[in-house]
């Protein structure tokens, strides 16, 4: 049993602000980290002085990597007019700005300061596939590494695990991008706006007017069945299972419970946090689940005091059809085993008991590593303040959202619960 | 060879000298592979090296045809996938290796469950030979 955890003082949050994500050649981190944060400040209703933020938390993997700059921290509290006030960056793989975000909490619960800034950003478009796969690679265990797994490799053996374990197949994983590209549509923000119908569509227009042979796919899994319009990656890791390569900026303005009214009238607050981690595909407790996901989830829910039924969304870290299934179980929100099933009963869509990914997920808003944990809470904000236009979710009272990320093979994971009150 | 360090680099030496080479803790007798030189559940730090049998069956398997740049040397690409995966072996701990004899072009017709034996794949001379464990159906 873990410990009971408590802030030793609330935290709301009242501002925030993303970047579009995508691919922007002509944008570099602070472009994208500007934009996020000016939206940020705008958001918060009552107005702030940006003056009055005592500091900067910043999520990033691997812009060393990406684009050979490191140390983003005071690059981006100079852009913003925050230096020199200190600037601390947090990675942890494809979950650095949820750690980010949990820094910042746990700055303002302590008492050292009353508000802050935390936020994550990556540029990730401006290296080939193959270069990306590599940079992302160095987030797997070196086991694994030096064996040649790339990520979609990685999450393709654990998706063979869970179908031998539950008998689930690669028809299963196409309800995920289905879902998640139905979603999309709605979001103005995702990198890929559009369904896997307009998808279809438009290919069968381009055949037409080229003169081509018109593609005869009879539905979205006939397409997705497809190899030539969804090439494997690796297997069974396909295209349409993989989340995009993505340029990207968000952050958020944390404060202490006590002043967060003088901001907004409509402060969300940290309900529960959690974070665990995890050990790579040889030291797993089992390959069909992540243990520092149960692990972030358990600590979240003890601490907010609400159980997985109480979460009335959840954006979760679906990198890949198969870890967003996994995601769902591993969070209680559906037994070990019938993640998939619950896909496929169309439990997970918005107008489901239990929307997954209402922003399209990383599948199709993006994924700039280091800027989606916060991206995701941006989604959770959208939607609890009622501005997710007309990706809302189909709820009266919709109060208790939640966000999971996740990174490397499993290895830094965190579960977050926002609640308006 | 007992006196080598319960490390990483053990660990690789003796993929060199074709042998998968893990480590018992004297105290509880967990054991580990790779190697580790603190026991994780009892906390003990005397260990003893044990070598695993080299049998298994696949535990997880993938097909990569976008892969690292050492992979790509080796002539592999989108037409010509890898597999790589993880094995559980007859001791009871798992392993990741490059999985061998296996059509990469159908992986469909792969099977986890399938007992598999290992193999060790030398690349590179001298101080910079590598050796991947590496497992062939039996």
């Amino acid at each position: 049993m873990q410990k009971q955890r408590k802030l030793a003082r609330e935290v709301a949050v009242v501002g925030a602000g993303m970047s579009r994500f995508g691919m922007f050649p002509e944008k570099n981190s602070k472009d994208l980290f500007v934009e996020a944060f000016n939206e940020a400040v705008a958001s918060v209703d009552k107005g702030m002085d940006p003056q009055d933020i005592d500091a900067l938390y910043l999520g990033n993997f691997s812009n060393d990597f990406f684009v050979h700059q490191a140390h983003w921290g005071p690059l981006l509290t100079d852009i913003i007019g925050l230096a020199p006030k200190p600037a601390t960056r947090t990675e942890g793989a494809c979950a650095s700005s949820a750690l980010s975000f949990r820094e910042g909490v746990f700055a303002i619960a302590s008492g050292f300061y009353d508000i802050v800034l935390v936020g994550g950003v990556e540029e990730m478009s401006k290296r080939t596939t193959e270069e990306v796969t590599e940079g992302l690679a160095l987030a797997t265990t070196p086991y694994e590494m030096k064996v040649g797994f790339t990520f979609p490799g990685v999450f393709g053996a654990i998706a063979t695990a869970y179908f031998a374990k539950y008998g689930a197949s690669r028809e299963h994983l196409m309800n995920v991008t289905i879902k998640s590209h139905n979603n999309a549509p709605l979001n103005p923000k995702a990198q890929f706006n559009a369904s896997i119908r307009d998808i279809m569509n438009s290919r069968i227009e381009r055949a037409r007017q080229r003169e081509q042979p018109i593609p005869t796919w009879q539905d979205e899994k006939e397409f997705l069945r497809d190899e030539r319009a969804n090439p494997t990656v690796a297997w069974p890791m396909k295209l349409y299972d993989c989340c995009p390569i993505s340029d990207g900026a968000s952050c958020m303005i944390l404060t202490a419970g006590e002043i967060a009214r003088n901001f907004t009238d409509k402060p969300l607050y940290v309900a529960g946090i959690g974070q665990g981690s995890g050990r790579g595909l040889h030291a797993a407790e089992d390959i069909t689940y992540f243990e520092a996901t149960r692990y972030a989830a358990q600590e979240a829910y003890q601490m907010s005091g609400l159980k997985p039924e109480d979460i009335q969304f959840s954006e979760v870290h679906d990198c890949f059809s198969i870890a967003e299934i996994i995601h769902t179980e591993d969070l209680g929100f559906f037994k070990p085993g019938e993640g998939y099933k619950a896909v496929e009963e169309g439990l997970t869509r918005l107008d489901g008991s239990k929307p997954i990914n209402t922003s399209g997920g990383l599948k199709c808003k993006g994924h700039p590593v280091g800027a989606t944990g916060i991206g995701q809470l941006y989604e959770v904000w959208k939607q609890l303040r009622g501005e997710a236009g007309d990706r809302a979710v189909p709820i009266k009272d919709l109060r208790i959202g939640a966000a999971h990320n996740l990174g490397g093979t499993g290895g830094t994971c965190t579960f977050t619960i926002l609640e308006r009150r | 060879m007992e006196e080598r360090p319960f490390t990483d680099l053990s660990y690789e030496q003796f993929l060199n000298e074709e042998k998968i080479m893990g480590c018992r803790c004297k105290k509880c007798q967990a054991l580990y592979l790779p190697p580790r030189p603190i026991c994780i559940k009892c906390f003990g730090d005397k260990m003893e090296w044990v070598e695993m049998k080299g049998k298994g069956k696949l535990a997880a398997f993938t097909c990569i045809g976008i892969g690292p740049p050492f992979m790509m040397e080796e002539g592999f690409d989108r037409n010509n996938p890898y597999c790589s995966g993880v094995v559980e072996l007859e001791e009871k701990v798992r392993i990741d290796a490059r999985i061998e004899g296996f059509d990469t072009s159908k992986p469909e017709t792969i099977k986890v469950g399938t007992p598999v034996t290992v193999e060790f794949l030398h690349r590179g001379e001298g101080e910079n030979m590598r050796t991947f464990p590496a497992f062939k159906p039996v």
